[in-house]
């Protein structure tokens, strides 16, 4: 049990961290330009193919540099061309054209890869187990990703708080006509800004890449998680995201771990009924319903407290 | 998005003879519902109809929400698929207890079923607009459609529900086994939704729809929720879904959670924006092109979706009031006189854009099928797809027809602006 507990909360912050890095880069994105950007899921894979791709071309390392510089390239060239000219028709239509674009992005992905996941691996460097506990070898790459995942959280935070890009930054974000009129392009800031989330997105592509499956229904997949997620913590509060992602990477992970059913706590008491929704409802076992979890989550904050745990914002 | 189309087009004041006009065009839409399945009568073609029947249904249900009340929901085969669900139980309860229900009346208990989860669910929904309720409809969505894979006893896990349209209780001597028969059950219902889904919107509530979609505050002030009228179009809009799933359940005589999942809810919105928000005929227009593709594009090209994805961002980015909103701009042209001074630049501009669509066409089709290696035939000529020549070729039509293009296309605008300037001096523009 006690071993249960500790590596599933392990992998639980491992997720979670890997959430956050998404969610981060969309919440910045967000409340920065106020669309809610439906591709981030989409370069988030477009960073695992672009990191398996150049990994067998160059190897990992410079994969892990190189991916993220090529997906942040392509969010800019989106936001210069695409979202840049669809502003003046209202933020339901930016969001349409993410939406079309994340269609558009699964397509190619799996017309150039093929639907089938792909043999992205551990680099040799990273293959050895970090450490054993009660007798599970835990991977070392699992533990690099967490690294990698708290540098970013940190240098995050450093810039937007501590340095004087973070500040024009944040105060495009709220007054984007003084930030300009004070001399700063506001809108090479709005690229920069949407280049660098999808950077982030990409580089929790690249690193989870070889951990997770990379395939191309990936984005689809996670997709949808990502937005609950930032709805969760409260749409445009990064320390939202940040809780958000964690209670939602460690609870789903516990929910995948757990066996147990209503059935298997309270067996003596078997209601006894046909098959009916009570029974299928009495026999799930906890990890079956793990992938509804997360909107279950969100079904109840909307309930509970409609703009998130640490939104301010009403609508 | 629609605001600055849709004041424009609903002109309350009707001129005279705009009322037989307005009858004139519901009994040709009608009247051509009756005549198209004897015109093209075979088995594909009424397959076809059917399917484009259920989708238009769909697409204006979908249209209460997006084009008439502003909220862009990424979960509306929810409603759907449980209207699906719904009609499928309903036909299987009747069959087993010999209630003498006829098939027709079904599809009243998939729109019932889309209702009911509708006024269940909405309440929490519709309490914030724009982009919040577009990603709570998205997480709503994925619950119901991952629920659906749990609770195996209602939703019949992967493999679905399936029931026998023919079982049920005989209406008027049809069967309803032969598909006319049902194409003409889904064109009655497709007759009647779209006259209630009109006259919706000619009421005080869908006026009130529309304010609450371009101005909330100030239609708080004058007195009403916007909270309580985003909730009951929320609750039409699932009606008419379900109506829409009612009649999939009759056509494929299965319901399953595809119908509640995410492409579904992408098809939806694909068909609605793509066809126009801003009219009603918009929806329809769109629903019939998309499943038209659909079909069509299923069978030439692997990379249908990828076709879809552009187009929409093609419209979404240059046309957003959709192919609705391009056609009826050129009304006060007409009624201007004016059309014929553009029509030459659009005829110059066919070329080029052509080309490009080509060029577009094949560099896609070959990416698809290099691994394969079968040759792409497009208009008689066939390419190979891993021959230098086809790349070359696609890289010419592409940069080259793009180039072009964006030169007549300016020129076309030119043209407009003339034009429009002559309409507007006419006293034809608003």
């Amino acid at each position: 049990m006690l071993e249960l507990i500790v590596i599933s909360t392990l992998n639980g912050v491992l997720f979670g961290m890997l959430l956050f890095l998404l969610s981060s880069g969309l919440t910045v994105i967000f409340s920065m330009m106020g669309v809610l950007n439906f591709a981030h899921a989409s370069f988030y894979m477009l960073g695992a193919f672009f990191g398996f791709q150049l990994t067998k071309w160059l190897g990992f390392w410079p994969a892990l540099v190189l991916a993220p510089l090529l997906v942040g390239a392509i969010g800019m060239v989106v936001e210069r061309y695409g979202l840049r000219n669809t502003h003046k028709h209202g933020h339901v239509a930016e969001l349409l054209l993410t939406f079309g674009l994340a269609f558009a992005i699964e397509e190619i992905v799996s017309m150039i890869w093929g639907k089938s996941p792909l043999d992205y691996r551990v680099p040799a460097l990273l293959d050895f187990p970090a450490f054993t506990i009660f007798s599970t070898n835990y991977p070392a790459y699992k533990i690099f990703m967490l690294a990698v995942s708290v540098i970013i959280f940190v240098a995050l935070l450093i810039v937007l708080k501590r340095t004087r890009v973070g500040l024009i930054v944040q105060a495009a974000l709220t007054h984007p006509h003084m930030v300009g009129h004070l001399g700063h392009n506001v809108g090479r800031v709005f690229m920069a800004v949407f280049g660098v989330g999808s950077a982030l997105a990409a580089i929790a592509g690249v690193i989870a890449g070889p951990a997770l499956v990379t395939q191309s229904d990936m984005a689809a997949s996670l997709g949808p998680i990502l937005f609950v997620v930032i709805v969760f913590g409260g749409l445009g509060s990064l320390p939202g995201a940040f809780i958000a992602s964690l209670v939602i990477g460690l609870v789903q992970t516990f929910a995948v771990a757990l066996d147990g059913s209503l059935a298997s706590a309270f067996g003596p008491l078997d209601p006894s009924t046909g098959p009916s929704v009570l029974s299928d409802i009495w026999n799930v076992t906890i990890a079956q319903v793990a992938p509804i979890v997360p909107y279950m989550l969100l079904v109840l904050i909307l309930i509970v407290r409609p703009m998130g745990l640490m939104g301010t914002r009403e609508s | 998005m629609t605001s600055a189309t849709t004041s424009t087009s609903k002109a309350t004041v009707k001129p005279a003879g705009g009322s037989v006009r307005f009858y004139g065009v519901w009994l040709i839409g009608i009247a051509a519902l009756i005549v198209l399945p004897m015109i093209f009568s075979s088995g594909g073609s009424l397959t076809s109809f059917s399917l484009i029947g259920i989708a238009i249904v769909f697409a204006l249900s979908y249209n209460i929400l997006l084009g008439q009340t502003g909220l862009l929901s990424f979960g509306h085969a929810v409603h759907y698929g449980l209207g699906g669900f719904a009609a499928t139980h309903m036909m299987n309860a009747v069959v087993s207890h010999g209630w003498p229900i006829p098939l027709p009346f079904i599809p009243l208990f998939g729109g019932l079923g889309g209702l009911v989860f509708a006024m269940i669910i909405g309440w929490v929904m519709t309490k914030r607009a724009g982009t919040v309720f577009a990603m709570i409809s998205l997480g709503i969505g994925e619950l119901v459609a991952s629920s659906s894979l749990i609770l195996r006893s209602v939703f019949g896990g992967e493999s679905g529900i399936t029931t026998d349209r023919t079982a049920l209780p005989k209406l008027l001597g049809w069967s309803f086994g032969p598909q006319l028969q049902v194409y003409y059950l889904i064109a009655f219902w497709l007759v009647l939704s779209a006259i209630a889904m009109y006259a919706l919107t000619r009421t005080p509530l869908g006026r009130i729809c529309n304010a609450v979609r371009d101005n909330p505050e100030r239609v708080q002030f004058i007195g009403y929720d916007p909270h309580v009228v985003r909730y009951i179009a929320f609750c039409f809009a699932g009606f008419f879904a379900g109506i829409a799933g009612g009649l999939a359940a009759i056509n494929f005589e299965i319901a399953n959670s595809a119908y509640l999942g995410a492409i579904q809810s992408g098809l939806v919105l694909f068909s609605t924006f793509i066809g126009g928000t801003a009219f009603f005929f918009g929806p329809i227009l769109g629903a019939i092109l998309v499943t038209y593709l659909q079909l069509g594009l299923t069978n030439l090209t692997t990379a249908w979706q990828l076709y879809f994805g552009i187009i929409f961002i093609g419209i979404v980015m240059y046309a957003p009031g959709g192919i609705a909103g391009l056609l009826m701009m050129h009304r006060p042209l007409i009624r201007a006189g004016t059309l014929w001074t553009v029509i030459p630049s659009y005829l110059v501009a066919i070329v080029p854009t052509v080309a490009l669509a080509c060029g577009v066409i094949l560099t896609i089709e070959t990416v698809a099928r290099f691994a394969g290696g079968d040759a792409i035939n497009l208009f008689g000529i066939a390419f190979n797809p891993t021959s230098p020549v086809t790349w070359i070729a696609a890289a010419i039509l592409v940069v080259g027809g793009a180039f072009v293009a964006r030169l007549t296309w300016r020129r076309i605008a030119e043209a407009w602006d003339r034009a429009a300037t002559v309409a507007r001096d006419r006293g034809y523009l608003a």
